[in-house]
């Protein structure tokens, strides 16, 4: 198994992980002291360096991102992180607001001075109480000490970090519907262009980075970019460092884990997470949250003609690295990087039309594809399990969901589609089953 | 009486107002502040409030508060109950859990007990999955429900009334 790694979490479990004393004890803001003396292009090439890919989701390269700042401007920039964390089963940047808020506040140092922003707005999801608690704590913390405001560690150049709060709602976490909420507005997805480099927040130029992207950042400018990168089993595919896995649902040990970038999937379920729940065989998993398509365990990898996939041709796709690009070479995505795991005695059914009823009550209704299309699917999942079902009615599951993909405003309706036409195709038996035979002879059930 | 903030919530909105380059940004903020000082509603009043403070149309303002499921434009209870629904809770029994929580009560989702005291619903994940099945009140999150559980947390929220 890849080593497990502590570069986030190695304070997790002791009582002061939030505070500033424990934080510089164990070397914190040595990296912030450090980007700060050096010029700001030099700070991104050496993020470039560490190839981290947005932990947010879409699995973008941060340097890349924030080189596409304007390099001088008229306007104000700012950096704007995405501290939402709403995607079904991720569970991981809540952990770090909680337990080592300051490695996310000093990544905010550099990540202001790299994008020339002397504001950044952490955008928390309201439920999150004590995460924005710790987070306002260690700002204060910091400000004392002289890190953040007028001269931040010496600075001539002003930083202010604000804790900002939504108020409930999924879609917030889609970058420019956070943007929308952020200048106070419903949190409805803008059209790009104009992407957030060009007129983000208030119309300036903006980055917005996930939680985890940011903490990563103070990782690289600690150890060096290409040091950090290389911590990762899939540096060759420009997938740096380390990371949180999370896995949840049908495991005995479900939680949050950090290793290098590249774990499998079965180390993540079997070594980390303990195994199937009365050691049962897998259903499937669902790899990085809910908007990322069901993977089982049967399924085998097959990328010919791409060298770096001929040590894995073959085998399951549980034994393939978990990456940006692995992942999506298998129908899948990584997405969030935090597994839900199902049992074989769970019904797959239920869980489609469980993720399927959270999309139905999250669709922010601009796109008429998205929104009708959300509550057709329900509606028919609602009746298939009921017992009450046409074949043709399956079918139309399909039809309904290519018809999102492509055709919206955001890529809420990817997340959407891609799972359901998944659920579909990899169980069509089941469905089937509740059709036919009206539900009649399901023993399997959603929670075991 | 006409709806006001204390004298400690004028402070905290001019902290708020202080952190963006336009009052609109205070909006959602605001609204929370003044939610919690209006037993945790807004009315047209307060929502009239907020948009004459900030100079905003009661329109956006409105417009705002029916967006997000955490800004109440009706009466709630004095407490929230929210039962995770979402897959990796549902995978490890939050049905149940909402089931219990629907007996006790005496109410189903989306209700508020009779006496006004607490106000049950389903929530979408909130993060909290490896701790599943889990449900919050009010600012606290409870994770690894059994029924016991559940009944200790129900039995409080229903004593301190
Ligand atoms: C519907 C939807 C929900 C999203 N939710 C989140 C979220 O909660 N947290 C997050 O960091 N990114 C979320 N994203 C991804 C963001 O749009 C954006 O890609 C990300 O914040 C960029 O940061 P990164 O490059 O560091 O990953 C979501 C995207 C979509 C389409
Ligand atoms: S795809 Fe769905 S969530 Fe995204 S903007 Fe359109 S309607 Fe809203
Ligand atoms: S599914 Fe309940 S907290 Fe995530």
């Amino acid at each position: 198994m890849l080593k497990q790694t502590d570069y986030i979490s190695k304070n997790y479990d002791k009582p002061d992980s939030f505070k500033l004393a424990l934080y510089e004890a164990s070397g914190g803001y040595r990296a912030a002291r450090k980007a700060l003396a050096m010029p700001r292009e030099a700070v991104v090439e050496e993020v470039k360096k560490a190839h981290i890919r947005g932990r947010g989701g879409a699995g973008f390269d941060c340097g890349t991102k924030w080189s596409f700042m304007p390099k001088e401007s008229k306007k104000p920039h700012y950096l704007v992180v995405n501290a939402d964390e709403g995607e079904p089963g991720t569970i991981k940047d809540r952990t770090i607001m909680e337990r080592n808020p300051h490695l996310l506040i000093e990544g905010c140092i550099i990540g202001c001075h790299a994008i020339g922003a002397n504001v950044c707005y952490i955008y928390v999801r309201h439920e999150l109480h004590l995460a924005k608690e710790r987070l306002w704590g260690a700002i204060a913390e910091a400000k004392a000490k002289g890190y953040l405001g007028e001269r931040p560690l010496g600075k001539a150049f002003p930083i202010e970090i604000y804790v900002h709060t939504g108020a409930g709602a999924y879609i917030c976490g889609e970058e420019t519907a956070l943007l929308n909420s952020l200048e106070g507005k419903r949190g409805e997805p803008r059209l790009k262009p104009p992407f957030p480099a060009q007129a983000g927040a208030f119309g300036c130029p903006t980055s917005v980075n996930n939680v985890e992207t940011v903490a990563a950042v103070t990782l690289a400018l600690e150890l060096g970019g290409d040091a950090f990168s290389r911590l990762s089993a899939l540096h060759e595919f420009n997938d740096g460092g380390v990371r949180l896995y999370g896995v949840s649902g049908h495991v005995k040990r479900p939680g949050v884990y950090e290793a290098a970038v590249g774990l499998t999937l079965r180390e993540l379920i079997y070594d980390l997470g303990g195994g199937i729940l009365g050691d049962r065989p897998m259903l499937g998993v669902i790899p990085g949250g809910s908007s990322c398509p069901i993977l089982l365990p049967d399924e085998l990898v097959h990328v010919p003609g791409d060298a770096r996939f001929a040590p894995y041709e073959g085998k399951s796709v549980l034994d393939l690295p978990m990456g940006v690009d692995t992942m999506r070479n298998v129908g899948t995505m990584l997405g969030t990087c935090c597994a839900i795991v199902l049992s074989d005695e769970a019904d797959p059914v239920l869980a489609c039309r469980n993720l399927m009823a959270f999309y139905k009550h999250e669709s922010c209704g601009q796109c008429t594809p998205c929104r009708e299309g959300c509550g057709w699917l329900d509606g028919i999942l609602d009746k298939i399990v009921a017992g009450k079902a046409s074949l043709e009615e399956l079918d139309l599951i399909s039809e309904v969901a290519s018809n999102v993909s492509g055709n919206t405003i955001c890529a809420f309706g990817d997340g959407m589609a891609g799972p359901m036409l998944a659920f579909v195709r990899k169980f069509r038996g089941a469905f089937e089953d509740y059709i036919l035979n009206g539900g009649q002879h399901q023993t399997r059930r959603l929670a075991l | 009486m006409a709806f006001s903030l204390d004298a400690e919530r004028e402070q905290e909105l001019s902290r708020i107002l202080a952190r963006y380059p336009n009052k609109q940004a205070a909006c959602i903020p605001m609204l929370h502040l003044c939610q919690s000082a209006n037993g945790n509603w807004l009315s047209d009043e307060v929502i009239g409030f907020v948009a004459e403070r900030l100079d905003l149309s009661t329109a956006h303002v409105k417009g705002v508060v029916t967006f997000y499921s955490l800004l109440n434009d009706k009466p709630t209870g004095q407490h929230q109950l929210w039962v995770c629904r979402t897959l990796s809770c549902a995978l490890r029994g939050s049905g149940d859990i909402l089931s219990h929580c629907e007996k006790r009560l005496k109410i189903h989702a989306g209700e508020t007990t009779a006496d006004g005291n607490v106000t049950l619903q389903t929530a979408e994940c909130l993060a909290a999955c490896a701790g599943a099945p889990m449900l919050q009140v009010d600012q606290t999150y409870h994770e690894n429900l059994t029924l016991e559980a559940v009944d200790a947390i129900l039995d409080r929220l229903t004593q301190r009334g």
